[in-house]
């Protein structure tokens, strides 16, 4: 049995006429220890399968299984980083992570669960920020804060919701090597949200495109077979990269092409000519 | 040095910030480049600060000739032109059993504040005179178990601000405790919003007159045993229930409308009912919660005049209901002095209600 499994999985928001699905007939399996990723445009739904499995959503149909249990409301076990941070910011960088320790492990006493703030802290390099709040912060730090966030509670799977989206591309590199190396360390399931194909590639094991919304559903799995640790600027010369990138993009553009043309084609004009149009010339 | 850039920042923060500028340009410190924003903030509501008084001067001037006049003539009618000469040389010799009875100057409302200040000094000291001469006899008298003498004499202006204050804050505090809790319980909870909404709706507009009544009904029954005097209870009560509202609503509002990156993250947290409320919800609606407070202290401070009046408590509102009725020489002009003060404490309370606003909420633009 698989770590995490969807099966046909629908959505719907909203209800009678009003009723739109957004996503359908999703199928998922993740195997323990993997890191997939979901590659897709904005607005695809991308956020409503991501909170449907970290358990702040049910779904409408269909079951979502996590180490063969249904998921009924969230759990320490699946730690996620949000897209926009969504650290409090009446609470600095310390004391966010510290709420977050102390309800996964409430047994603990005031000393050990500040040893594991400052640890985590320590990791993402921002012990010198530690009193600081977030408005004082960059982006960067900031999501740097949520990754420690989700991490210092020691989740056995990891669930990421475009933790990048917002940054430079220069942060996200940095951003992108520290995620990985922490992933690297214990092994955890990671679950990536993503827009940006690159970002899919060179982190994941596996790359599955979400098909654009409403009724958004699962494209073909595109394995990635690139040994790690990888390396950014060999990676470009990769022909595996290479392939599987075409592969990947192409795929996306085809169904943004198929999108448009459908578009096209739902507003056929009717072959009317205005009367007399031709005998005024 | 730095005390100067503190209390600059203090001034700054209190939305006072032309002390600073004022202060500047006495020590010197003023740039050149600063000029038009000097002339701005200090010159200009002092210019317009003079204009009013100026108006008011010349207004006053021309109510008191209307009245002058026809007062002059009045008599000329009834008693004949020898009544009217002895009356018309009477108000110009500024005696003040004839004077007109208008819209006072501003130098006769400065008379009547500097007695009005006069007047609170020669009854403090009577007081203190009191308190030192019943001192012993008080000793006795609690040591016999006995109730202690106190002062009963004629409360001076400044006893009647404190009383008003006392009785504002003590409202302004009841309307906290229970607008604050019940709106953070209608906020949380949709089913206790549709219980109350009805409530809050057909309450919130009903006058600070009603509400006294009320309360003076229900008071008077429960204290029916007791001889103290419940009109401090009773304007306290109606102040609190008067200004209440605006925390409610707005507490609701506050807690009803967390942003919903926030509840997720309470969520996934798994956070309990009572950490989510005091970590996570309370502490994002406290800008909304503090803007609800403002407003309820102005609004007590608002209602409270005619409310005092009304429970003959002896407050700012009693002194001008008094002055009213007492109709002497210089009663007009001490309402306006009780308008100016009225005014000046509420726009303090503002200022002190910004500045904690000021000091416990986030930016919410810089959140996320």
């Amino acid at each position: 049995m698989a770590y995490l499994e969807l099966n046909n999985i629908y959505k719907t928001y909203g209800q009678g006429d009003n009723a739109t699905e957004v996503l359908s007939n999703i199928n998922l399996s993740i195997e323990e220890g993997e890191f997939v990723a979901i590659v897709g445009f904005t607005g695809s739904g991308k956020t409503t399968l991501v909170n449907l499995i970290n358990g702040l959503l049910e779904p409408t149909k269909g079951t979502v299984l996590f180490k063969g249990a249904p998921v009924s409301g969230t759990s320490h076990e699946r730690g996620v980083i949000f897209q926009n941070y969504s650290l409090l910011p009446w609470l600095t960088v310390g004391q966010n992570i510290f709420m977050a320790v102390k309800e996964t492990f409430p047994k603990k006493s005031k000393k050990e669960l500040n040893d594991i703030v400052a640890d985590y802290v320590d990791m993402v390099s921002l012990t010198p920020a530690i009193n600081k709040r977030p408005k004082e912060l960059s982006g960067g730090m900031r999501q740097r804060v949520a990754v420690a966030r989700a991490l210092a509670m020691k989740p056995e799977m990891i669930i990421m919701d475009e933790p990048l989206g917002a940054l430079d591309a220069l942060t996200r590199g940095n951003l992108q090597d520290e995620i990985l190396n922490i992933w690297g360390k214990d092994k955890r399931t990671a679950l990536l949200i993503t827009n940006d194909v690159d970002e899919g590639i060179y982190m994941a094991d596996r790359i599955i495109p979400l098909r654009p919304g409403p009724n958004a559903t699962l494209g073909p799995e595109f394995k990635i077979d690139i040994e790690r640790p990888r390396d950014k600027t060999e990676m470009n010369d990769n022909v595996n990269f290479k392939e599987t990138r075409n592969a990947i993009i192409e795929y996306l553009m085809d169904i943004g092409n198929e999108r448009k043309s459908q578009a096209k084609e739902a507003f056929v004009l009717p072959d009317l000519s205005p009367k007399d149009f031709v005998n005024q010339f | 040095m730095k005390q100067s850039i503190t209390l600059g920042k203090v001034t700054k923060f209190m939305g006072l910030g032309f002390f600073s500028t004022l202060k500047d340009l006495f020590t010197g410190k003023l740039e050149k480049e600063d000029f038009k924003s000097f002339l701005r903030k200090a010159v200009v509501p002092l210019v317009s600060i003079l204009l009013f008084i100026g108006l008011w001067h010349m207004g006053a001037k021309t109510l008191y000739n209307i009245e002058a006049d026809f007062k002059i003539e009045k008599a000329f009618n009834d008693q004949g032109p020898e009544a009217a000469e002895a009356l018309r040389a009477c108000i110009a010799s500024g005696a003040s059993s004839c004077q007109p009875n208008t819209l006072p100057s501003p130098s006769q409302v400065w008379d009547s504040y500097k007695s009005l200040l006069r007047d609170h000094n020669i009854i403090s000291a009577d007081k203190a005179a009191f308190i030192e001469k019943t001192a012993a006899l008080n000793e006795k008298r609690i040591a016999e178990g006995k109730d202690a003498i106190t002062y009963t004499g004629r409360p001076s202006f400044v006893d009647q601000i404190f009383r008003s204050l006392k009785t504002v804050f003590a409202g302004f505090l009841l309307a906290l405790l229970i607008a604050v809790p019940l709106g953070v319980f209608i906020g949380l909870s949709p089913t206790l919003k549709s219980a109350f909404n009805w409530f809050i709706q057909i309450f919130k507009p009903v006058s600070p007159v009603v509400w006294y009544l009320l309360v003076f009904m229900i008071v008077k029954t429960l204290l029916i045993d007791s001889n103290e005097d419940s009109s401090f209870t009773i304007s306290f009560i109606s102040v609190g229930l008067c200004s209440m509202w605006a925390t409610l609503v707005n507490t609701a509002m506050g807690v009803s409308s967390v942003d919903k990156d926030f509840i997720n993250v309470a969520k996934v947290l798994k956070l309990g009912a009572f950490q989510k409320i005091f970590k996570v919800v309370l502490p994002s609606s406290l800008p909304l919660i503090f803007t609800g407070l403002k407003i309820t202290l102005s609004v007590a401070w608002m209602v409270l005049i005619a409310i005092e009046l009304l429970a003959q408590s002896p407050g700012l509102g009693l002194f001008v209901w008094e002055e009213f009725q007492n109709g002497a020489n210089d009663s007009n002009a001490k309402i306006i002095v009780a308008m100016f003060v009225i005014g000046i404490i509420g726009f303090l309370l503002d200022r002190l209600m910004l500045t904690i606003q000021n000091a416990v909420s986030f930016d919410k633009s810089d959140a996320i």
